[in-house]
């Protein structure tokens, strides 16, 4: 066929090789008002977001600082929280190790059970059940954590002394379920309370990775012989490795920092106990939400120091995720 | 090792959609029996009844018998589970796990079965890469993931991973259709080796190629879309590329199809 020349393709500009699309040479020829306008907002609202997190960070230093500097206890051993005296005498001991035992107890319970609905929703259940569940789910994400510290109090506390006897008789020689037979508000009712709560997250995320495992692979399983567990685990497991980590540590994010259902269920006070099923023990967002309304300005300012080392564990739990996720990195599904 | 496949009237179904009706065949031990046809006329689908694999895709069921040597593959009493440890398969896209190494992926259907020993399983391994022509390339970096090899690497990877378990049968689905001429080349020689111990059976696009490495032919074809696919015929390659008992058959090869 005749081709005219006005039908055919431009001549290629003089550097023929392609380039990657490059951003920055997108913007520098940004002429067109739209584009400018977009740039602006994007741009802007990126600053934006550093200039809060660091007009955060600078306000919680500067208030921490001063109130550690009064401080007479030892922020990091101590165990006792006078802050409004004067001079101050507190410290974090006891609320670390409850916020970090109450999360620690959560993931253990939380997480198998929400890959366990996650793999029954993607892989065994008959699609009829599977919506029905994967929205009950969901549900349990729209309760509000007040309502989860209600029924902790009002259903599950009175309802645990059958666990913790149970734990007591049998396992109490190790120490850590020793049970003196106070009300069951201790940092393992926090713990099967947080569990509940960060299900629905871990789960959906788990769901959301394991329903994207390449069928391929699943097949190259089943062809070899595989059982549908097999399968599971040779192929889809491994593909959603990284999700499930993600998920987790989703769901510790909520865990460590949850406050309301904390502050309803668990007698809090200044001591480490070595049984998780004896009450006592606090974690640090439970303690700033009962400390808060009658705290002092000193007071206050303590109260954000402890929020600060919250924060600081929150990103070394990200951090080592993420160093999990990259360490066989070769080896994950998504270079498939 | 290999055994006689006996295929008789056998319907396969998606949900309610017949897609392949009321077809008999047999499949000779220790030959490479090749089935061509155009899109859709549901060779791939007969080939994943042949090992129960059809039946994974949701809707999937199956009527009509398949004999393993005159065991019915379809009986009650059979675990689809050990009719594919007997019955291998390869994929059109090569599909080593991307998780293990290329030790593990040979290594996969043996764990499985849960029989082996230890010291055994190195063996294993090199034999199985030997008999995929592949040993030679990857005998240093057995610890590398599979998912570094090149596409043709990973389709031998792939044959080295089902011959490790000492299938009866090795079904194929187009498994160089995703490959370039070299390793395809590779992939036909590797088939011609492997018959000497395995019943073949490959579905392929492309007709050189089933006239290069099969030693029978099977046609497919639908009257119409929509309409359930029809073995047309089955004979030695040589009859059905030069001279075919059936009208249709000649038109497809031929091109004068469609």
């Amino acid at each position: 066929m005749d081709i005219s020349p006005s039908t055919t393709a431009p001549p290629p500009p003089q550097d023929a090789q392609p380039k990657p699309i490059s951003h920055k040479a997108a913007a520098r020829g940004a002429t067109r008002p739209g584009d400018r306008v977009f740039l602006g907002l994007s741009r802007g609202s990126g600053i934006l977001l550093l200039l809060i997190m660091a007009a955060i960070a600078a306000f919680l230093t500067y208030r921490a600082s001063i109130v550690l500097s009064k401080n007479e206890g030892n922020f990091l051993t101590t165990f006792e929280w006078d802050a409004n005296a004067i001079p101050p005498y507190f410290g974090i001991a006891v609320l670390a190790f409850g916020t970090i035992v109450s999360s620690i107890i959560a993931m253990v319970i939380a997480v198998p059970i929400a890959v366990g609905i996650a793999l029954f929703i993607t892989h065994y259940a008959p699609r009829k059940l599977s919506g029905p569940i994967a929205y009950v789910v969901d549900l349990l994400a729209a309760v509000p954590s007040i309502v989860y510290g209600l029924w902790g109090a009002l259903f599950l506390v009175p309802h645990l002394t059958g666990l913790f006897s149970w734990l007591d008789q049998f396992f109490g020689w190790t120490g850590v379920f020793e049970w003196q037979g106070g009300a069951p508000r201790s940092l393992l009712t926090v713990g099967i309370l947080l569990a509940i709560m960060i299900l629905p997250i871990i789960t959906n995320v788990s769901r959301e990775v394991f329903r994207q495992a390449p069928q391929m692979h699943q097949e190259a399983a089943l062809a070899l012989g595989a059982t549908r567990w097999e399968v599971i685990r040779m192929s889809v497991l491994p593909f959603g490795r990284s999700g499930i980590i993600s998920a987790s540590m989703l769901g510790l994010g909520r865990a460590l920092g949850e406050t309301m259902a904390v502050a309803t269920v668990l007698s809090p006070s200044f001591l480490i106990n070595a049984s998780i099923l004896d009450p006592g023990g606090g974690t640090f967002a439970q303690n700033i939400a009962s400390k808060f309304s009658e705290a002092t300005e000193q007071g206050r300012d303590a109260l954000i120091a402890s929020g600060l080392v919250l924060f600081v564990i929150t990103l070394l739990v990200n951090g080592a995720a993420r160093a999990i996720i990259a360490r066989r990195k070769e080896y994950s599904g998504a270079n498939a | 090792m290999a055994k006689r496949i006996d295929v008789g009237g056998l319907t396969a179904y998606y949900g309610s959609h017949k897609a392949i009706e009321d077809i008999s065949m047999t499949v000779e031990p220790r030959s490479v029996t090749a089935f061509i046809g155009p899109s859709g006329c549901g060779k791939s689908t007969f080939l994943r009844t042949l090992n129960r694999m059809h039946e994974v895709t949701p809707g999937g069921r199956v009527e009509g018998k398949v004999l393993l040597d005159g065991e019915d593959l379809y009986a009650s009493a059979v675990d689809p589970v050990n009719v594919r440890r007997t019955i291998g398969m390869v994929f059109q896209r090569p599909n080593p796990f991307p998780t293990m190494s290329i030790f593990d992926n040979v290594a996969a259907g043996l764990k499985l079965n849960g029989n082996y020993k230890k010291s055994e399983l190195a063996d294993v391994v090199e034999k199985s890469l030997r008999g995929a022509n592949l040993w030679n390339e990857v005998k240093d970096r057995l610890n590398k993931p599979g998912s570094g090899l090149s596409g043709g690497q990973q389709q031998r990877l792939c044959i080295a991973r089902a011959i490790a378990v000492e299938p009866q049968v090795l079904l194929m689905d187009e498994p160089c259709s995703a490959l370039d001429p070299i390793s395809t080349l590779a992939i036909e020689d590797l088939i011609g080796e492997l018959k000497e111990r395995f019943t073949i059976v490959i579905v392929t696009h492309n007709m050189q190629q089933a006239a290069r490495v099969s030693d029978r032919t099977a046609f497919f074809n639908l009257a119409a879309v929509g309409q359930p696919g029809r073995l047309i015929e089955i004979d030695d390659t040589e009859r059905i590329f030069s001279n075919p008992s059936v009208q249709a058959t000649e038109d497809y090869i031929s091109g004068r199809f469609g």
